[in-house]
């Protein structure tokens, strides 16, 4: 069974301190929902307030309609998974895994049981009387799982599990996890700093900086259609270019900046005028360099300073006219041997792919 | 010879002062304050009583006697055994178990406090208000504690004083001072240890074990004290050794109708000349003491290298 979970107007303070500031968000039920922004950023005390070790200072949590406050974190229907899992050294992988049964006096076979199914949802299938740092990595992950799903709870939390996993590791546990959920079937509610992470498993994701919420959204939407310059930066790269209004036409912003005017798309909901400090946001897999066929609406001139390999993707690095430095990214596949430090070029990009924000800092400042 | 041994990796690792200091230092302590004294004491306890003049004469022989006359009494007695001897033995036994087990409760909490809910500058006033009492000598201490407790003092006075009760209630007489004393004389003992161990508990895992439904009691019994148990182990063994063998606080405190077993020690030492059999009560003592602690520890299965962790 999985429940909804809302926070109204939750702040939680430390001191004079905000960690987290009016937050309301509405989850829900089924949903994999991450929470995403850098270190410090409050989603971590946002979990802790969900799971119960945290009183918000203000505002109110509901997990399926029902006001959590004054119900601890044992008698919540949620369980955490935490950063260093917090698994129990001293006892076996089974003995953890049931342990929330152990604690309701479920009988020694009973848990048993239970231990084997997990075991077997988890592909550790006889692996229940292992110790705990008998297991790799991975293991030890997929027990945190099992030994949280144990309890049944309608509202899984996860504290950035993956953080400490290897690449290749963190790439296969994404998709696992996100398998779990699909098969257990219940709310999951993810913390994480890592955009990667939160775009390739999430439902939806909110995106947090300073203890406010940002932007809500599905990845895509927030991935394209940024509501502020953090967000812009944060998920993704982005180019920035900053200018002044010059023209509004319908969904149209044409900006004015030193190296040329561009034309940029606008949100429903922005707020500019003619004359407004704002930035154009272009991200660097949609500037192109431009040859014959291509007609983009936007063009500048660059000169290229560096490269780097990324494998799959070549990075280049370019100065504009005035200074700036942006930076685009083609296949790998790409023949690019005619471009090197000092080569002139011209990159285009669509109107559609860019968009212009009133101007506010960025993720990278 | 000398080139062979300042060349053995334990010489270059440290530098020829620092391990010479080392060795000096250990086999000083090992050897002069250890293992000669208490060979002498070993030997001493199987020996015939003589005066220091008559060592190596022909009264001077090896013999049990000092350790049948712990079970058995003297000759003369009309007892079958010596009663007195091993009733005090006992009672010091039994008492110093319920010492280090009242130790326990009273520490536990308190070190639990200090090591995982108090902020760091509480936890640095906790701990040193425990130290600085232990700035004042064990036998003021005691004679303080005695104060305390006697039939005219501070406790009784107070009690009748407001009427509560009508006459003092003889603390000395039923040793409550002296139950009291030996719990106080070694509580840092306690403290230290299992400070040490549970602060090294990850909280996350009280955290996990309570966010899986446990209750704070099963939250301790499942995952503090099965971490703290090596810390545990630790308090435990020292404070019982140390309560075993204590004796100023016994002196001052035990009621005049009972003796702790060190006091009967220092009797056969001090007041009745008898070295040798003074020896044999104190090897008997280190002896079932210690394995009373390697019983225990076998018990609780703990192993002999994780209390000096």
């Amino acid at each position: 069974m999985s429940a909804d979970v809302e926070l109204r107007n939750v702040s939680v303070m430390f001191g004079s301190f905000y960690a987290a500031r009016n937050v309301s968000v509405k989850i829900n039920g089924g949903e994999f929902f991450s929470f995403l922004g850098p270190s410090g950023c409050g989603k971590t005390t946002l979990l802790r307030a969900i799971s119960g070790f945290q009183d918000p200072s203000e505002g109110d949590i509901l997990i399926d309609n029902k006001d959590m406050s004054g119900i601890g974190p044992n008698k919540r229907p949620t369980s955490l998974i935490f950063q260093n899992l917090a698994l129990f050294p001293l006892m076996s992988v089974a003995d953890n895994i049931v342990f929330s049964l152990e604690v309701k006096g479920v009988s020694k076979k009973d848990r048993r049981k239970r231990a084997d199914e997990l075991l077997e949802l988890i592909a550790l299938a006889g692996q229940g009387d292992k110790k705990v740092h008998q297991l790799s990595g991975g293991q030890k992950q997929r027990v945190a799982i099992a030994r949280a799903l144990a309890i049944e709870p309608q509202v899984l939390l996860l504290d950035e599990p993956l953080s400490a996993l290897d690449l290749k590791l963190r790439q296969r546990m994404r998709t696992e996890l996100r398998e779990i959920q699909k098969r257990v079937n219940i709310t999951f509610i993810y913390i994480t700093h890592d955009q990667g992470e939160a775009l390739t498993m999430s439902d939806r994701i909110a995106v947090m900086n300073e203890g406010e919420l940002q932007q809500i959204g599905a990845c895509a939407e927030v991935y394209n259609n940024p509501l502020t310059p953090f967000v812009a930066t944060f998920v993704g790269e982005n180019n920035p270019l900053y200018g002044k209004v010059k023209e509004i036409n319908g969904s149209k912003v044409r900006i004015e900046t030193s190296d040329g005017d561009f034309i940029s798309t606008i949100n429903e909901n922005a707020k500019l005028s003619v004359g407004d400090d704002a930035i154009s946001f272009v991200r660097p897999e949609s500037l192109f360099i431009e040859s014959d066929r291509d007609h983009f609406d936007n063009k500048i001139i660059a000169t290229i300073e560096s490269f780097e390999f990324e494998g799959n993707l070549k990075n280049f690095y370019a100065s504009l006219k005035s200074g700036l430095k942006i930076r685009f990214s083609v296949p790998n596949a790409l023949d690019t041997s005619s471009i090197s430090s000092g080569t002139q070029i011209i990159l285009g990009f669509e109107s559609s792919k860019s968009v212009i924000l009133p101007k506010a800092a960025l993720a990278i400042d | 010879m000398s080139n062979l041994l300042f060349t053995q990796p334990f010489f270059k690792k440290n530098g020829r002062a620092v391990a010479i200091y080392f060795l000096v230092a250990i086999i000083f302590w090992f050897v002069f304050l250890v293992i000669i004294p208490q060979l002498y004491m070993l030997d001493l306890s199987f020996r015939s009583n003589v005066p220091p003049l008559a060592r190596g004469g022909p009264r001077d022989f090896y013999t049990f006697e000092h350790y049948q006359h712990f079970v058995f009494g003297s000759k003369s007695s009309i007892d079958a055994f010596n009663f007195v001897a091993l009733g005090v033995f006992g009672r010091t036994i039994i008492v110093s178990i319920f010492v280090t087990i009242a130790n326990l409760a009273f520490c536990y909490p308190i070190a639990f406090y200090i090591a995982k809910i108090a902020n760091p500058s509480t936890a640095r006033l906790l701990i040193v208000s425990l130290i600085i009492p232990f700035w004042i000598n064990e036998l003021l201490r005691s004679f303080a504690l005695r104060i305390l407790f006697a039939n005219e003092g501070v406790i009784n006075n107070v009690l009748t004083g407001i009427g509560i009760i009508d006459q003092g209630i003889l603390f000395i007489t039923y040793d409550v001072g002296l139950y009291t004393g030996l719990i106080y004389a070694y509580i840092l003992l306690m403290m230290f240890p299992l400070y040490n161990a549970i602060e090294s508990l990850d909280v996350n895992q009280i955290e996990a074990a309570k966010d899986l439904g446990s209750s704070t009691i099963r939250t301790h019994w499942r995952i503090v004290i099965p971490h703290a148990k090596p810390g545990i182990v630790s308090g435990c063994t020292m404070v019982f050794m140390l309560t075993v063998g204590a004796l100023a606080t016994p002196v001052v405190l035990s009621s005049p109708n009972t003796l702790w077993f060190p006091q009967l020690i220092y009797q056969w030492f001090n007041m009745n000349d008898n070295w040798s059999r003074g020896a044999a009560y104190s090897i008997i003592l280190l002896v079932v003491s210690v394995i009373f602690v390697l019983t225990m520890m076998k018990l609780f299965r703990v192993r002999i290298g994780e209390i000096a962790r």
